[in-house]
């Protein structure tokens, strides 16, 4: 009975078997796919898994030469240490605002290069625009900041131009304008390929409809275009929702310096400098956790929303 | 086509120069510091920093000079290219194979898996432990803990994955009648048939080694083995002054020619990917086209 060849047949008896049964009956049938896919699996529980485990350090007061299971267990205490300090409410705020203004800036600013090259009537203009400003999206972002330091120091070009003469870097006020404005000029072009695209896969017989309607390219776009591009922006959004823990913290290490910490240090900043620099283990790995844990929160929110409101869902 | 209003012109015409604004923006930094990196130094320090440059002021390869006799700049470029010819077949194999196995339908517990891979998109353990982690599987200080713990990225994997469920399943059927075992149908019928998409993931993974740095500090300790951005990072961000001494001896004249060399650097650690970068752009288009599949 259990060796039915017949496809429907297995199927209906795979479903009243024990579960154990069945995963047995999938391994023999598929033991070389299982087989081949073994070092992946091996690769996600050693470089992925492994560290979420890892990460119960967070309730220890751990030292490495006891290991994990070894040292002191002192439950939420690192936590409650961190959200005690002065600091938690300035990492939270800078982090927030940081992600939030890029990712605020960013979306617009993309939507709307895109919509405008789409609407040039000359597709060779409309290519050299698009090839021009993706271009900043290939240079490192450590050649990036480094020209971002060079034209913003005490006799940088950018600092020159607004007629000042500290490096504008060390006030903290400069920091978000100068982190966002480079973030919008190396991306900007990059991020707009993928809504010309979807801008391109609109039916054209809508527009054709609308101008017999007596539309104008005004009322196209914001009847037409925009719906048009809805899903890609509504999944694009939920991605970088997903990200806003920790997106940027690369470059704000590379940008930012003691003078500013007050605005420019985040979740990740500060765990690197406790953890990496300062060997505290368990302290930084609470921090981080929690940084994980928000992120986590907000990606399955931003989710749940859409697929309440738009039937889209990233998963 | 009906004739436009006159609305619609004007806006054609700001259209176009806003655009054309946009190009100047997008180019202007880049031109600068080439500029600044050709100029010669005293020169450049005189009036250089004060405003917009159009050419080099003065012209000297002084800086240059001063840039390839640094022994840092090779030992950097040596370790970049090491991880990358490394690095990228191993991303790639790995890729490839956890992608076919996840896209064959007759697995049973294809969604489980997949739903424990793509969890580490949006979850993990955070820095310290990912550290602590590499420390202990012994990689620390080894250019191999710049590869091997970043074998997969899985948003590329997905990527992959979706290539492989497109090929039609007639094909594999067939093979398997011939009993060709599933490591040749993947390498042999697959991997021909999704060729493009493979192109895309070598230069998503190729781009992601040579711009990364942040894992290069974490882990690499000796500076000669440091990858080309952590040196970079050096040399521009960090203001090292390791140049300035080999060039003159002079104090002022040190600062005079540290200012040109930063941008000589920055000319000599870009322009290898910006002179890749026309033939590949099409590639990269392709490529984020392919990552809008939602995983």
């Amino acid at each position: 009975m259990a060796k039915t060849k017949t496809v429907i047949g297995s199927a209906a008896v795979n479903r009243k078997k024990p579960l154990w049964v069945r995963a047995k009956r999938d391994v023999t049938r598929n033991w070389d796919l299982y087989l081949i896919i073994l070092p992946i699996l091996v690769f996600y529980a050693i470089f992925h898994y492994a560290p979420m485990y890892g990460a119960i350090i967070a309730f220890e007061n751990y030292k490495p030469a006891r290991g994990i299971l070894g040292s002191e267990w002192v439950g939420l205490e690192n936590f409650r240490t961190f959200f005690g300090t002065y600091y938690f409410w300035t990492l939270l705020r800078n982090t927030l605002r940081i992600s939030f203004t890029s990712l605020l800036v960013h979306f617009p600013t993309e939507i709307l290069l895109a919509i405008l090259i789409n609407e040039l009537r000359s597709k060779r203009f409309a290519r050299v625009v698009q090839t021009v400003t993706y271009m900043p999206h290939f240079i490192s972002l450590v050649v990036v900041c480094g020209m971002v330091l060079q034209f913003t120091k005490s006799n940088g070009i950018i600092t020159k131009l607004f007629g000042m003469n500290t490096p504008m870097l060390n006030n903290p006020n400069l920091f978000l304008p100068i982190y966002v404005v480079s973030d919008v000029w190396q991306q900007v072009g990059w991020g707009s390929i993928i809504y010309l695209a979807a801008l391109t896969s609109i039916d054209q017989e809508l527009y054709e409809a609308a101008e017999i309607d007596g539309a104008g390219r005004f009322k196209q776009t914001i009847y037409i275009t925009l719906p048009g591009i809805l899903p890609t922006v509504t999944v694009l959004f939920i991605m970088r929702i997903g990200k806003v823990m920790s997106l940027g913290s690369d470059k704000v290490l590379l940008l930012y310096n003691e003078a500013i910490y007050d605005k420019a240090d985040v979740f990740a900043t500060y765990v690197y400098r406790r953890g990496i620099e300062n060997t505290d283990w368990s302290y930084s790995s609470a921090v981080g956790l929690f940084n994980s844990v928000i992120n986590l929160a907000l990606v399955v929110t931003a989710n749940t929303i859409s697929r309440r409101v738009n039937q889209l869902s990233i998963w | 086509m009906r004739k436009l209003t006159r609305g619609e012109q004007i806006f054609n015409i700001f259209n176009v120069l806003f655009l054309f604004l946009m190009i100047v923006i997008s180019i202007y930094p880049m031109l600068y510091v080439f500029f600044a990196a050709f100029s010669t130094p005293s020169a450049y320090m005189r009036q250089g920093g004060n405003k917009l440059l159009f050419c080099p002021v003065g012209f000297s390869l002084a800086s240059f000079k001063a840039v390839f006799k640094n022994p840092s700049i090779w030992t950097g470029y040596g370790s970049t290219i090491f991880i990358l010819a490394v690095g990228v077949p191993i991303n790639i194999v790995f890729t490839m194979i956890g992608a076919y196995v996840l896209s064959r339908k007759q697995l049973r517990i294809r969604r489980f898996l997949s739903l424990l891979i793509l969890f580490t998109m949006y979850f993990s353990g955070g820095m310290i432990p990912i550290y602590l982690n590499v420390r202990n599987f012994g990689l620390d200080g080894s250019l191999w803990a710049l590869i091997i713990p970043n074998a997969i990225n899985t948003f590329n994997l997905i990527i992959m994955r979706t290539a492989f469920e497109e090929v039609p399943d007639s094909l594999e059927e067939a093979a398997k009648l011939d009993g060709a075992s599933q490591l040749t149908i993947l390498f042999k019928i697959m991997v021909p048939l999704v060729v493009p998409t493979i192109a895309v993931l070598i230069l998503y993974y190729a781009v992601y080694h040579w711009n990364s740095w942040f894992n290069a500090m974490l882990f690499i300790h000796k500076r000669e083995k440091y990858p080309l951005q952590l040196i970079l990072r050096e040399l521009i961000i960090q203001n090292s002054s390791i140049f300035s001494s080999e060039l003159s001896t002079s104090g002022a004249e040190d600062e005079m020619i540290s200012e040109t060399i930063k941008y000589a650097t920055i000319v000599v650690a870009t322009v290898p990917i910006l002179a890749a970068y026309p033939f590949l752009q099409k590639y990269f288009v392709k490529g984020i086209m392919v990552g809008a599949v939602k995983g």
